[in-house]
C-alpha cells in the first residue's frame, strides 16, 4: 500500500529524444506470454526502428495481435495473463514496476480492427483524448482537431458536420476518425491491429495512403493478414508462426527472397 | 447400365399415385398434439384473461368515483364517508417514501453494479458471494423486511440515534418515514443492481478499449464513456424499483405507516399515510362494504395508475435504449 | 526482468476502486444484518429465557438481597442497561408491582391447571397440548387472553395449505403458458404475450387482495357452495395469481435457452411442434422449470397482503374450505398489538426468522439449479 503514497516520478522525456540516431526504437527482448497455462508467445526478440512502418504477418492465431497489444500493455486488462521478458521503448522498459501505464498509452496509441468511435459527435470523439490530457481551451481544441482531421484525410468530408454523431459515418470514415482520435494526443508510436480488414477496397486504399503519410511523423506497427497490404505499405516485416518469430527483415527481402522456408511457403500462399 | 426405373418405384396404375402423395401428407390427424397445444394456448389465454379481468374490474368500478376533489383532499378521521374523503395525504406519503428510497438505493445499486461488471473477476469467491447475496435479497419475503426495519432501523439505529442526540422522547426510535424508506431501499436494491448490470453489459467492450488505449484511466472510462451510455438503463431500474416499492404494504406496516395523520408528513421522523395501506384498511375495516366500494376502487385505481404509469415509462425507456445501443453495433 | 503486472498506481484510482468494492459489499452486509437483527429479537425464545407462566412465585421484596443482581435482572425482565440505571428503591417498587400482579390474578385463573405453564417452552410451541376446557390435545395459536397459547403448528399448516393450493393452480398454468409462448406460438405473439404476463407481476398484492375479497370470494362461493366465504381456497387461488408471473418468467427463460439445434433436429425428423416441445425441449429444460417452481414456492410462502385480506381466523384445519392463518399474516396482523420486547413479540420475530431461513434455502436451491442448468447448456459441467 505504501507505494501508492509515493508521488509519480516526472514522466521520462519523449522516448524518441532518448534514442541515439540509428539505435532501435522499440526493443522486444525475449518476450513470452502465457494465458494461464498455455503459451501464446514464445521468446520473441525483435528490434524496430523509428518512423518506420513495420508489419506483423502470419496465419490466424500466430500471436501477432497479442504481441502488438503487449506494446501498449493492453494485455494487462485480461485476467490470467503472464508476461516474461522486457519491452523497451526509447530505452525504457515499459514493464518496469514504476511505469505509469496511463502515460505509456499516451505515447503509444492504438487503432483497432473494428472501428470504435464513441457515441458522441465527431468533434467530441477527437476532443476526448485531448481533454483527458489537459487541453481545455476551445481555440486549442478547435485547431488541434482540424489538424488531426486533415492529417487523417477526413477534414473535407466532415468539416460541415463536426457536431453530428460519429456513428453516422461510413465504415471507412469511422476508421479514419479513430486514427485522427489516436494521433490527436501526439503519440510517438501508433499500433494498428488489422485496421482495414473490415473495409472495402476503396476505403482500404485510402487508409493505406494515410499510413504512408503518417510514417513521416510516427512509428507505426501494423498487424495484417493481408500480405499484399504488408508488401505495399511496410518497410520492415516480421513473420510469426504459432507464437514464434520466424523471420524479420526488410519487406522486400521477406517477400522476394526470404531466408526461411516457412516464410517462403506462407508468402507464396502454400498455407495460411 | 439399367436406365429403366425399377418397377417398384413405378405406379402400377393411376390409383397408385396415392403411394407418392401418401409419403408427404400426414397419415392421420395428430389428435394429441393438437389437444395439448390447445391446452397450453388455453392456459396462456386464461392468464391473460385474469389480468384483463382484474384491470377491467378496477377501472370500471373505480373510474366513476375518481375526481379531482378525491385526489386533492385531506380526509377526516372517518374514511368511509364518501362525500368528505380524499386521498391526498396517502398520495403524498407514498410519493415521499418512494423519493427518499430512491436517494439511497440508486447510488448504492449503481456502484455495486459497476463493481460487478467492471472490476470484479467473475470467478473469484467474493464476487460469487456478492451475487448470491443480491439474489437472496431479491427473494426475502416483504414482511421479513418489515421485521428487519423494526428490529434494526427502529430498535437499534433509531434508539441509539436518540441516545446520541439526547432526545428525551423517542424521535428516531419509533416508526418514521426515514426508516420505512431505508427498508424499501434494501428491498429494491436487487432491482436496481440487475437493471444497471444489464445496461452496462450491453455496452460493447470496444468502447472501453478505445478509451483506455487513449490513456484514460479505468475510472475516467467508466465516468465519461460507460456511465453516460448506461444512464437510460439505470433510469429504467430506478423507475422499476419505484413502481415496485409504491405498491408494497407489508414492509411499511411496522416501520412508518399510520392509520390516520391529521397533516401531511413534513419531516423524516414523521409517520405517514399510504395508498396501499389505505386500500387494505378500507377493504378490511369498513363498516359497510357496499358504501365503501366506490372509495375503495377509486383508491385502488389511483394506486394502479401510479404504478402502471411508472412501469410503462420504464418499458418505453428500455425500448429506446435497446434501439440506440443496437445502432452502435 | 520478470513477471511484472505492476505499474505505477494512481492513488485516486486505487481509492476509488476500494470505495466501489466496499459499497458492493453492502449487499452481503444487508443479508447478514437482516438475519442477525430478526433473529436477535427472537433469541430469548430460542434459548428458553422467556416465561409466560401466569402464576409464578414472586420474590418478596424483603428477600431482594438474597438474590444475585443477575437473578433479579432476569426476574424483572430488564435489559442489563436498564437494570444498571435503577437504584434499590426503584427495584424494590418494581418487585412490589410484581407481587401485586400475582395477587391480582382472578381466583378461577389461579386454579387453572394451565396457569403454571410457561407457554413459550418449545414443547408447547410445537406439540399439541390438552388445555383446560378442551377435551383433547389441540394445536392452538391464541396469543390473547390470560393464558397465551403459542403453538406455531397451525400457522405452518395455514401457510402450507394456502401455498400448496396456490402452486397447484399456478404451476400448471404458468408452465403451460411458458411452453406455449416459447415453443408453439408465433414469434410475433411472443413479443406481446410475454410483457403482458409480466405486467401481471406489476399489480401490487393489495390490489389482488381486493379483487379476491370482493370478486373472487363471491364467485367461487357461488360455484362451489361451501360454507365459509373467505377461506383458504380463495386465498390460495389469489396467491396463485400473484405467483404465476414469477414461475412463467423463469420457466419461459429456461425453455428458450434450450439450443435451437435440438428443436430443429426433432422437427426435421417429422415431429410436430407439440411433440418436439414435450419430448425434447421440456425434458432438456426440466431443471430450469423445476427451479421456477422452487422460486415460485419461495415467493408464495412469503406473500402477506393477499392472504391477510382474505383469511383472518387462525383455525387449525386441514380442510381447504376453512379459513387459515399463515405465518406471514400472523406477523403482519399481530405485531401491532404485541408488547415491544414481550414474549408474543419475540415469537413473532422467531417466525420471521424461520420464514427467512426457509426462503433463503429455497432461493439457494433454485439459483443453484439454474446455474448448473445454464452451465450444462453451454457444454461445461
Amino acid at each position: 500500500m505504501v507505494e501508492t503514497l509515493i508521488p509519480k516520478p516526472a514522466p521520462p522525456a519523449a522516448f524518441a529524444a532518448a534514442t541515439p540516431a540509428g539505435a532501435p526504437f522499440i526493443e522486444i527482448e525475449d518476450v513470452s506470454l502465457f494465458y494461464g497455462a498455455s503459451q501464446a508467445l514464445k521468446n520473441i526478440s525483435l528490434k524496430l526502428q523509428e518512423k518506420v512502418v513495420t508489419a506483423f504477418i502470419g496465419p490466424s492465431g500466430c500471436g501477432k495481435s497479442t504481441l502488438l497489444r503487449c506494446l501498449n500493455r493492453m494485455n494487462d486488462l485480461i485476467d490470467n495473463v503472464r508476461i516474461d521478458g522486457a519491452i523497451k521503448i526509447g530505452g525504457h522498459n515499459i514493464y518496469a514496476p514504476d511505469v505509469d501505464v496511463i502515460e505509456l498509452r499516451k505515447r503509444v496509441g492504438m487503432v483497432f480492427q473494428k472501428s470504435n468511435p464513441f457515441p458522441k459527435s465527431i468533434y467530441e470523439n477527437v476532443a476526448y483524448g485531448l481533454r483527458l490530457h489537459g487541453v481545455k481551451a476551445k481555440s486549442d481544441l478547435d485547431s488541434r482537431i482540424e489538424e488531426c482531421l486533415r492529417a487523417s484525410a477526413l477534414w473535407d468530408e466532415v468539416r460541415d458536420r463536426l457536431h453530428s454523431s460519429a456513428l453516422g459515418l461510413s465504415g471507412g470514415q469511422q476508421q479514419r476518425l479513430c486514427i485522427a482520435r489516436a494521433i490527436a494526443i501526439k503519440p510517438e508510436v501508433i499500433l494498428m491491429d488489422e485496421p482495414a480488414s473490415a473495409l472495402d477496397p476503396i476505403a482500404t486504399a485510402r487508409i493505406e495512403d494515410l499510413i504512408l503519410d503518417l510514417k513521416k511523423e510516427f512509428t507505426i506497427v501494423i498487424v495484417t493478414h493481408n500480405m499484399q497490404q504488408a508488401a505495399r505499405i511496410s518497410d520492415q516485416t516480421a513473420f510469426f508462426y504459432i507464437g514464434e518469430l520466424v523471420e524479420f527483415g526488410p519487406t522486400t527481402k521477406i517477400f522476394t527472397n526470404p531466408a526461411q522456408k516457412r516464410t517462403e511457403d506462407y508468402v507464396s500462399g502454400r498455407f495460411g | 447400365m439399367n436406365t429403366v426405373t425399377p418397377p417398384e418405384y413405378l405406379p402400377e396404375s393411376s390409383s397408385d399415385t396415392t403411394r407418392f402423395t401418401r409419403h408427404f401428407r400426414a397419415e392421420k390427424f395428430d389428435f394429441w398434439s393438437f389437444f395439448f397445444s390447445g391446452l397450453t394456448g388455453l392456459a396462456t389465454l386464461f392468464i391473460l384473461g385474469i389480468l384483463a379481468t382484474i384491470l377491467l374490474n378496477i377501472i370500471v368500478n373505480g373510474w366513476s368515483a375518481i375526481s379531482w376533489h378525491f385526489v386533492s383532499t385531506i380526509p377526516k378521521k372517518d374514511f368511509f364517508d364518501a362525500s368528505t374523503t380524499g386521498v391526498l395525504p396517502m398520495i403524498v406519503g407514498t410519493a415521499f417514501r418512494v423519493i427518499v428510497m430512491t436517494i439511497f438505493v440508486i447510488p448504492v445499486g449503481v456502484i455495486t453494479a459497476i463493481y460487478l461488471t467492471e472490476y470484479a473477476a467473475n470467478t473469484s469467491l467474493i464476487t460469487r458471494i456478492i451475487r448470491a447475496a443480491v439474489n437472496n435479497l431479491a427473494g426475502v419475503p416483504s414482511i421479513v423486511f418489515g421485521l428487519f426495519g423494526l428490529g434494526f432501523f427502529i430498535n437499534f439505529v433509531g434508539k441509539n440515534l436518540d441516545k446520541l442526540l439526547h432526545n428525551a422522547n423517542a424521535v428516531w426510535g419509533q416508526p418514521a418515514l426515514l426508516w420505512a424508506s431505508l427498508t424499501l431501499a434494501v428491498m429494491t436494491l436487487p432491482v436496481v443492481i440487475v437493471a444497471t448490470e444489464e445496461s452496462l453489459k450491453a455496452i460493447p467492450p470496444g468502447l472501453r478499449e478505445a478509451s483506455l488505449a487513449l490513456g484514460a484511466t479505468k475510472l475516467e472510462t467508466i465516468l465519461k464513456i460507460v456511465l453516460p451510455q448506461a444512464l437510460p438503463g439505470i433510469m429504467t431500474g430506478g423507475i422499476l424499483a419505484v413502481s415496485r416499492a409504491a405498491g408494497e404494504v407489508a414492509p411499511i406496516l411496522f416501520t412508518g405507516v399510520a392509520y390516520y395523520m391529521a397533516s401531511l408528513p413534513g419531516h423524516l421522523s414523521d409517520q405517514f399515510m399510504d395508498l396501499g395501506y389505505h386500500v387494505f384498511v378500507l377493504a378490511t375495516q369498513s363498516p359497510n362494504i357496499e358504501q365503501t366500494r366506490p372509495i375503495l376502487y377509486a383508491t385502488v385505481l389511483v394506486l394502479l395508475l401510479l404504478t402502471f404509469a411508472l412501469n410503462i415509462v420504464a418499458i418505453l425507456i428500455r425500448a429506446r435504449v435497446r434501439k440506440k445501443l443496437r445502432a452502435l453495433g | 526482468m520478470g513477471i511484472h503486472r505492476g505499474h505505477k498506481a494512481r492513488p485516486g484510482e486505487w481509492l476509488a476502486e476500494k470505495f466501489i468494492f466496499l459499497v458492493s459489499l453492502s449487499a452481503i452486509l444487508m443479508v447478514l444484518l437482516i438475519f442477525l437483527f430478526v433473529a436477535r429479537e427472537a433469541l430469548p425464545v430460542f434459548f428458553g429465557e422467556t416465561n409466560t407462566a401466569l402464576v409464578q412465585k414472586p420474590i418478596p421484596p424483603a428477600e431482594m438481597d438474597k438474590h444475585s443482581p443477575a437473578e433479579l435482572q432476569a426476574y424483572l425482565e430488564l435489559t442489563p442497561a436498564e437494570f444498571a440505571k435503577m437504584d434499590k428503591a426503584i427495584l424494590r417498587s418494581l418487585m412490589e408491582v410484581k407481587v401485586e400482579a400475582q395477587n391480582d390474578i382472578p381466583e378461577d385463573f389461579r386454579n387453572d391447571p394451565d396457569a403454571k405453564i410457561n407457554t413459550t417452552e418449545w414443547k408447547y410451541l410445537l406439540r399439541p397440548h390438552q388445555w383446560n376446557n378442551y377435551n383433547k390435545p389441540e394445536y392452538i395459536w391464541q396469543p390473547v387472553g390470560q393464558i397465551k397459547k403459542f403453538n406455531i403448528i397451525p400457522l405452518f399448516v395455514g401457510t402450507l395449505k394456502v401455498t400448496l393450493i396456490g402452486l397447484l393452480f399456478a404451476v400448471p398454468l404458468a408452465v403451460g403458458a411458458a411452453i406455449y409462448v416459447s415453443q408453439l406460438a408465433r414469434p410475433r405473439a411472443r413479443e406481446i404475450i410475454k410483457p403482458a404476463i409480466e405486467l401481471l407481476s406489476g399489480i401490487p398484492s393489495v390490489v389482488v387482495g381486493v379483487f379476491a375479497l370482493l370478486v373472487m370470494a363471491t364467485v367461487l362461493q357461488g360455484l362451489f357452495h361451501y360454507q365459509t366465504r373467505l377461506n383458504a381456497f380463495v386465498a390460495g387461488l389469489a396467491l396463485g395469481f400473484a405467483v404465476i408471473p414469477v414461475i412463467f418468467s423463469i420457466a419461459e427463460d429456461a425453455l428458450t435457452s434450450v439450443p435451437r439445434a435440438y428443436t430443429q433436429g426433432a422437427l426435421a425428423l417429422g415431429a410436430s411442434r407439440w411433440q418436439t416441445a414435450w419430448q425434447i425441449v421440456l425434458p432438456a429444460a426440466l431443471p430450469g422449470v423445476f427451479a421456477a417452481a422452487v422460486l415460485g414456492f419461495g415467493r408464495a410462502i412469503g406473500e402477506t397482503m393477499i392472504v391477510l385480506m382474505v383469511c383472518s381466523a387462525s383455525v387449525m384445519s386441514w380442510s381447504t374450505f376453512d379459513s387459515a392463518r399463515s405465518i406471514t399474516t400472523t406477523i403482519a396482523a399481530e405485531m401491532a398489538e404485541a408488547v415491544n420486547g414481550g414474549p408474543h413479540y419475540r415469537i413473532l420475530f422467531m417466525l420471521g426468522a424461520l420464514l427467512f431461513a426457509a426462503t433463503f434455502v429455497s432461493n439457494m436451491v433454485g439459483d443453484f439449479v439454474i446455474h448448473r442448468f445454464k452451465l450444462k447448456l453451454e457444454g461445461k459441467k
